[in-house]
C-alpha cells in the first residue's frame, strides 16, 4: 500500500477536514488510471475503522419538500448531542453540458469553524450507474471521519433502490398535500423505506392528516398481507418541521432505533450487498456491454463480487482484480 | 418666448437624492446643501450594518460602516442625522426594510424629544421584504414574520402617524433583478394584496378603517430607457390598482384609491464604459414617468451618471437634480392636461400589460400567494430567468447599448480622465471611529433601563404585541440598532431565501449567437476534467452585507451552462464560510461578487483564510463596482482576476476562467 495514502487515510480518520477534502478530491477522480490509488485510500480507510462503526441514513424524497433544511436540522441536533457529521449532497440534475448547479449549501446556516460538520456536493449527471457509482467511495471517506453520515438526494423510484444500497437506513421525505404519498404506494417502493417523515409540519393539520393516512394506508397494506409484515421492522410515519425544528429528536431516535435492529452480521452482510453491487457498477463502467457478458448476467456478476468481498476484498479491488481477468481473457482470445 | 397667457402649472412632484455616508453629522451636512439647492424631500441611504441590524463593531460590519449610506446605531445617531431640520416640515424618504419599525421608532423619538408631535411627521418607510428576498437581500426574517412586523407598523401608523406611508412596495428592485414590465406590475401589486390580507386577518384595524390604510399603501417603482412602454407600465399600474381595491377590499373613495408612487429610475442600465451618456439615459427615463399626468410620480430621485463607477460625488448628484429642475421648471410638462388621453396606440398597450399582469397576479395567488411563492423559489426564479435572458440579448448585440455593445469608440473624456477621483471614497477612519463610538455609547447609558426595555421588546414580539410601542421605548432608553435586531432574531429566528438558480431553465433561453461559443467552451471543460480527473468545480461567493446578487446569480448560471459543477450559497456569507465551503467542495477556482465597495476590506481577508487552509493554489476572482487602482491592489496581493461591468460578456468571462484553470495546470497538476 502507497504509504502516502495510508498517511493520507489516518488524517482522514482524525477527521482532519483537509484530508477528508482531498480524499474526496482523490476518490471523486474518474481517469481508470486513478483506481488503483482510489484502491490504496481506500482499503487504508477500511482499515481505520470497523465496519459497524457508525450510521448511515439516506434522505430521499421529490423536490421541494424540504430536504436540505431537514438535512441542516438533523446536522444541527446530532451536532448538539456531540456527534460528528458527514453530508454527502447528491445532485442527480442532468444537463447537457455536464455542468451543475448544487445549491444546497445555501439553505444551510453552518459554523465554518465547527470541526465535526463536514459537507460536500457531488453531481451524478451523466454518471453510468448513477448514485450507486459515485456516491459510495465518498461516503467510505465520510464514514470513516465522522460518526454520523448523511446522504441527501433528489428523486423518486429508481433513487430509492440506488440510496438503500449505500445507506443502513432510507428515510423518505413528502410533504403533505401532495399526493405522492398514493403514488408511492401504487408503485410498490414502499417496501425500501425504513422510516417516513411528512416534512413541513408546520403546514399543522394538514401535516398530521398526511400522516394519518399514510399509517392508515400501511396498516391496510399489511392487513393485505402486502406491507412490512415480512419485515422484523414497523416502517414509522414521523411529522417533522425543518422549519421550526419539531419533530427532529424523534427522528434521529428513529434512526438510531431500526440502526438497531442490525446484527453485527447482519450489518456487514448489507454492507457486502452494497459494496458487490459498487463493485459490479465499477466493472461495468470500465468493461461496458461485453464485459458485463464475460461474467454471465448482472446477477452473476453481483454474486462474483460477492464471493470477492467475503474473501475480504474491498470493492474497487474486487472490480479491479475481476477487470485484470477480463483483460487477461481477452489477451488469450487474441 | 412669449405667450400672452400663461398657465398655471401643476405643482412638481417632490424632488429627491438618494443620499447618506460617513456619519450622521456629515450626512446632515449633505442634507443641508441638498435642500439649499432646492431639492424639496430627503431620501436616506442607511449603510448596510444599519439596515441588516448589525452594530459598526460586529464582525460582519467590517469594512461595511458607512459605505452605501449613514450608519444609525442609536437614537444619538438620528439626532445628529437631522439636527436642525425641523421634523414638522420634512418629508422624509428611508430606504429601510428588516430594520424599518427600529428607524421609525427611533425617528419618532427624535421628533418627540424635540417637541414635533408624531401626528405632524410625514414621510416613507421602506418596509417592503418581499423584495428584499427577490432583489435587494437586507431581510433578516421569514417572510412571515416579515409580513407580521408590516402589519404591525401599518396598524400602528394609520392613527398614530397619519401622515407617514408605512410601507413602499416596491417594484423597482425588481426590474434590476431583471423584471419584465408585466413582472414589475405583477409581483409588487401581489406583494401589495399579501400585506393588505395580512393587515385584514391580523385584526390590529377595525374593518371600517381598512379604506384609510389602503390609501396609506404607496409604491416605488423603476423606470427603464425604454420610456414609451414605461409610461405605459404606470397608467397600468394605475388601473390595476385601482380595480383590486375597489373589488377586493371594498374602497368607495376614489382618493384613497390613487396609485400613489416615488420614483428612482434605473440604475441597471447605467454603463461603466462612457459613462457620460448615462445623463442622457437618466433624463430619457425620468420622462417616463413624468410625461403622463393621469400616471406620474409623487416622488423622483435620479441616479448619478457616475454609479457604475462607484459612489457618486456631491457634484455629481447635483447634476442629477437640475435635471428635475429643468424638466420641472423651465418646460412647458406642467402646464398640460394629459397629453396621452385618448390614445389608442397608448391604452392598446395598457391593455395588454393590464391583462398580462392580471393573468400573472392570479397564477400566484393560485400559488398560494407571493409568500409561498417567495419560499418555493418560484418568483426567484423566474427573475433570475428573466435577466438572463436580458443579458443574453446584450451579449449577442439584440439590445443595443450604446458605447457598451455599438458605437464603442470613443475620444478620451475629460470627465473620467482622473478616474480614481471621479468618485467619492469613504475614508477608512470612518469605520474605526465608529466602532469606538458605539463602545463608548454603550458604557455611558443605563444599563438597566436597557436590558428592561429589551426585556419588554422580546416579551412583545413574542406575545404578538404591536412591536412599535416598545420599539420606541427601546430608542428613548438608548438601546443599540444591533441589539434590537438581535432581540428579534433571538424570539423570531433568521432566514436564507431560495437562491432561484439552481431551478432556472436555461438551455432554451440561449441567443443564437452564443451557441458556438457554448460549445467550444463545453468542450475545453472537457479537456481541463481529463486533466483534473473530475469536473472543473467552482465557488461562487458573495461576502459581505450586500445583498445584491444579480451579478453573482449570472456568473453561477453561466458557469453551470458551460459545464462547470457550480457551488453557489447564496448572499451575506463570511470569508471565513467561503473559504470553508471551497475546502469542503473541493473547488479549483473561487469567484467573488461584491458590490457595497468593500472588496478592500473583504478580498484581503478570504486571500489570508484561503492560505491559512492551505488552499493558495485555488485561483481567486473577484467581481463587483471595483475602481481601477484597486484593482490592481487586490491583483497585487494575489486575485487572479478582477472583472468590473465593462466585461458584460459572460461568456468572455467564462473562457477566460477556462484559461485561467488550464494555465494553473501547465506546470504541474495543481492537487
Amino acid at each position: 500500500m502507497p504509504q502516502s495514502e495510508v498517511e493520507l487515510a489516518a488524517r482522514v480518520a482524525q477527521a482532519e477536514k483537509l484530508a477528508v477534502a482531498t480524499a474526496l478530491n482523490s476518490v471523486e477522480d474518474r481517469r481508470p488510471a486513478s483506481l488503483p490509488l482510489i484502491e490504496a485510500l481506500l482499503r487504508a480507510l477500511a482499515s481505520m475503522r470497523s465496519v459497524d462503526y457508525g450510521q448511515r441514513v439516506g434522505l430521499t424524497g421529490p423536490p421541494g419538500v424540504g430536504k436540505s433544511t431537514l438535512t441542516a436540522a438533523l446536522a444541527r441536533a446530532q451536532r448538539e448531542k456531540g456527534l460528528s457529521v458527514g453530508v454527502l449532497a447528491v445532485d442527480p440534475s442532468s444537463t447537457r453540458s455536464g455542468g451543475a448547479l448544487l445549491g444546497d449549501r445555501a439553505r444551510m446556516a453552518f459554523d465554518p469553524h465547527d470541526a465535526g460538520l463536514f459537507v460536500r456536493s457531488v453531481a451524478t449527471a451523466g454518471d453510468l450507474g448513477g448514485l450507486t457509482y459515485s456516491a459510495n467511495a465518498a461516503i467510505q471517506v465520510l464514514a470513516a471521519a465522522y460518526d454520523r453520515v448523511i446522504v441527501e438526494t433528489t428523486g423518486v423510484g429508481q433513487t430509492e433502490t440506488d440510496v438503500e444500497q449505500v445507506v443502513d437506513t432510507v428515510c423518505l421525505v413528502i410533504q403533505p398535500g401532495s399526493g405522492d404519498v398514493l403514488q408511492f404506494i401504487k408503485a410498490g417502493i414502499m417496501e425500501i423505506p425504513d422510516v417516513i417523515v411528512v416534512n413541513k409540519g408546520d403546514h399543522g393539520r394538514l401535516a398530521q392528516r398526511a400522516a394519518a393516512d399514510l399509517a392508515g394506508a400501511l396498516d391496510r397494506l399489511r392487513t393485505a398481507g402486502m406491507g412490512d409484515e415480512a419485515r422484523s421492522w414497523k416502517l414509522p410515519v414521523l411529522v417533522t418541521s425543518a422549519r421550526d425544528r419539531t419533530g427532529i429528536s424523534e427522528l434521529i431516535e428513529a434512526f438510531e432505533a431500526h440502526r438497531a435492529t442490525f446484527t453485527a452480521e447482519g450489518l456487514a452482510e448489507k454492507r457486502r450487498q452494497g459494496g458487490a453491487n459498487w463493485a459490479a457498477s465499477l466493472f461495468v463502467r470500465l468493461h461496458g456491454e461485453h464485459g458485463l457478458r464475460f461474467c454471465g448476467d448482472r446477477a452473476q456478476l453481483v454474486a462474483q463480487m460477492r464471493r470477492r468481498l467475503e474473501q475480504s476484498e474491498q470493492p474497487v479491488g474486487a472490480a479491479l482484480a475481476l477487470s485484470d481477468a477480463y483483460l487477461r481473457s481477452l489477451r488469450s482470445i487474441g | 418666448m412669449t405667450t400672452t397667457s400663461k398657465k398655471a402649472k401643476e405643482r412638481p412632484w417632490i424632488m429627491r437624492t438618494y443620499a447618506g455616508h460617513s456619519t450622521a453629522a456629515a450626512s446632515n451636512e449633505l442634507y443641508r446643501t441638498n435642500l439649499a439647492k432646492g431639492q424639496t424631500g430627503l431620501s436616506v441611504a442607511f449603510d448596510l450594518p444599519t439596515q441588516t441590524g448589525y452594530d459598526p463593531d460586529h464582525p460582519l460590519a467590517l469594512g461595511e460602516v458607512g459605505k452605501v449610506g449613514v450608519p444609525v446605531s442609536h437614537i444619538g445617531d438620528m439626532r445628529a442625522l437631522f439636527k436642525g431640520l425641523p421634523l414638522d416640515q420634512m418629508n422624509t424618504s428611508m430606504t429601510i426594510n428588516a430594520t424599518a419599525p427600529w428607524l421609525l421608532a427611533l425617528y419618532i423619538a427624535v421628533a418627540e424629544e424635540t417637541g414635533v408631535d408624531r401626528k405632524l411627521l410625514q414621510g416613507t418607510t421602506q418596509n417592503d421584504l418581499v423584495k428584499e428576498y427577490l432583489s435587494r437581500g437586507t431581510y433578516i426574517f421569514p417572510p412571515g414574520a416579515s409580513l407580521r412586523l408590516t402589519a404591525d407598523m401599518i396598524a400602528y401608523t394609520v392613527n398614530e402617524v397619519p401622515k407617514w406611508n408605512p410601507t413602499n412596495v416596491c417594484s423597482y428592485h425588481l426590474q434590476e433583478a431583471g423584471a419584465t414590465p408585466v413582472q414589475e406590475l405583477s409581483y409588487s401589486l401581489a406583494t401589495a394584496i399579501a400585506v393588505l390580507d395580512a393587515v385584514r386577518a391580523g385584526g390590529q384595524v377595525p374593518e371600517a378603517e381598512l379604506p384609510k390604510v389602503v390609501g396609506r399603501i404607496s409604491f416605488f417603482v423603476n423606470a427603464g430607457i425604454r420610456f414609451l412602454e414605461e409610461m405605459c407600465k404606470m397608467r397600468a399600474f394605475t388601473q390595476v390598482w385601482d380595480r383590486i381595491t375597489k373589488e377586493r377590499y371594498g374602497v368607495e373613495d376614489a382618493n384613497m384609491r390613487r396609485f400613489r408612487y416615488g420614483v428612482q429610475v434605473n440604475s441597471l442600465g447605467l454603463t461603466e464604459p462612457q459613462p457620460e451618456n448615462n445623463i442622457i439615459r437618466i433624463v430619457l427615463e425620468m420622462l417616463g414617468v413624468t410625461l403622463s399626468k393621469d400616471a406620474r410620480c409623487r416622488a423622483l430621485q435620479l441616479p448619478a451618471w457616475n454609479e457604475a463607477l462607484g459612489l457618486p460625488r456631491p457634484w455629481d448628484q447635483q447634476w442629477s437634480l437640475r435635471a428635475q429642475q429643468i424638466l420641472a421648471f423651465e418646460t412647458d410638462m406642467l402646464e398640460y392636461e394629459d397629453i396621452f388621453a385618448g390614445s389608442h396606440v397608448v391604452e392598446g398597450k395598457v391593455r395588454e400589460m393590464v391583462e398580462a399582469a392580471e393573468r400573472e397576479i392570479a397564477d400566484i395567488e393560485a400559488r398560494g400567494g407571493v409568500i409561498e411563492a417567495v419560499e418555493s423559489g418560484y418568483l426567484k426564479q423566474r427573475l433570475v430567468e428573466s435577466n438572463a435572458t436580458r443579458l443574453r440579448s446584450i451579449e449577442a448585440g439584440e439590445q443595443i447599448v450604446v458605447g457598451v455593445n455599438k458605437y464603442i469608440e470613443t475620444a478620451p473624456s475629460p470627465l473620467t480622465e482622473n478616474l480614481d477621483e471621479a468618485i467619492l471614497t469613504v475614508d477608512p477612519k470612518v469605520e474605526r471611529a465608529a466602532v469606538d463610538a458605539i463602545k463608548e455609547w454603550r458604557n455611558k447609558r443605563d444599563a438597566k433601563a436597557v436590558s428592561d426595555a429589551l426585556t419588554k421588546l422580546r416579551d412583545a414580539v413574542r406575545k404578538g404585541d404591536n412591536i412599535m410601542p416598545p420599539s420606541i421605548e427601546a430608542a428613548k432608553a438608548g438601546v443599540t440598532t444591533g441589539e434590537w435586531a438581535q432581540a428579534l432574531r433571538q424570539v423570531i429566528g433568521e432566514y436564507r431565501a431560495p437562491t432561484g438558480v439552481s431551478g432556472a431553465r436555461m438551455d432554451q433561453l440561449q441567443a443564437p449567437g452564443n451557441q458556438e461559443k457554448i460549445i467550444g467552451l463545453r468542450a475545453r471543460l472537457t479537456e481541463l476534467e481529463k486533466q483534473l480527473g473530475r469536473r472543473p468545480k467552482m465557488l461562487v461567493g458573495k461576502p459581505g452585507l450586500d445583498g445584491h446578487s444579480n451579478g453573482a446569480e449570472q456568473i453561477a448560471l453561466k458557469a453551470r451552462d458551460v459545464g462547470f459543477e457550480v457551488v453557489y450559497e447564496g448572499i451575506r456569507v463570511t470569508p471565513e464560510q467561503i473559504v470553508a465551503s471551497a475546502l469542503e467542495e473541493g473547488v479549483h477556482l473561487i469567484g467573488l461578487s461584491i458590490l457595497s465597495g468593500s472588496h478592500l476590506e473583504l478580498v484581503p481577508q478570504v486571500l489570508e483564510k484561503l492560505r491559512a487552509a492551505g488552499l493558495h493554489h485555488v485561483p481567486l476572482v473577484v467581481g463587483g463596482i471595483i475602481p481601477e487602482a484597486d484593482a490592481r491592489a487586490l491583483e497585487a496581493k494575489g486575485v487572479a482576476r478582477v472583472y468590473t461591468p465593462k466585461d458584460f460578456a459572460l461568456n468572455n468571462i467564462m473562457s477566460d476562467l477556462v484559461e485561467l484553470l488550464a494555465a494553473r495546470l501547465r506546470p504541474h497538476a495543481a492537487e
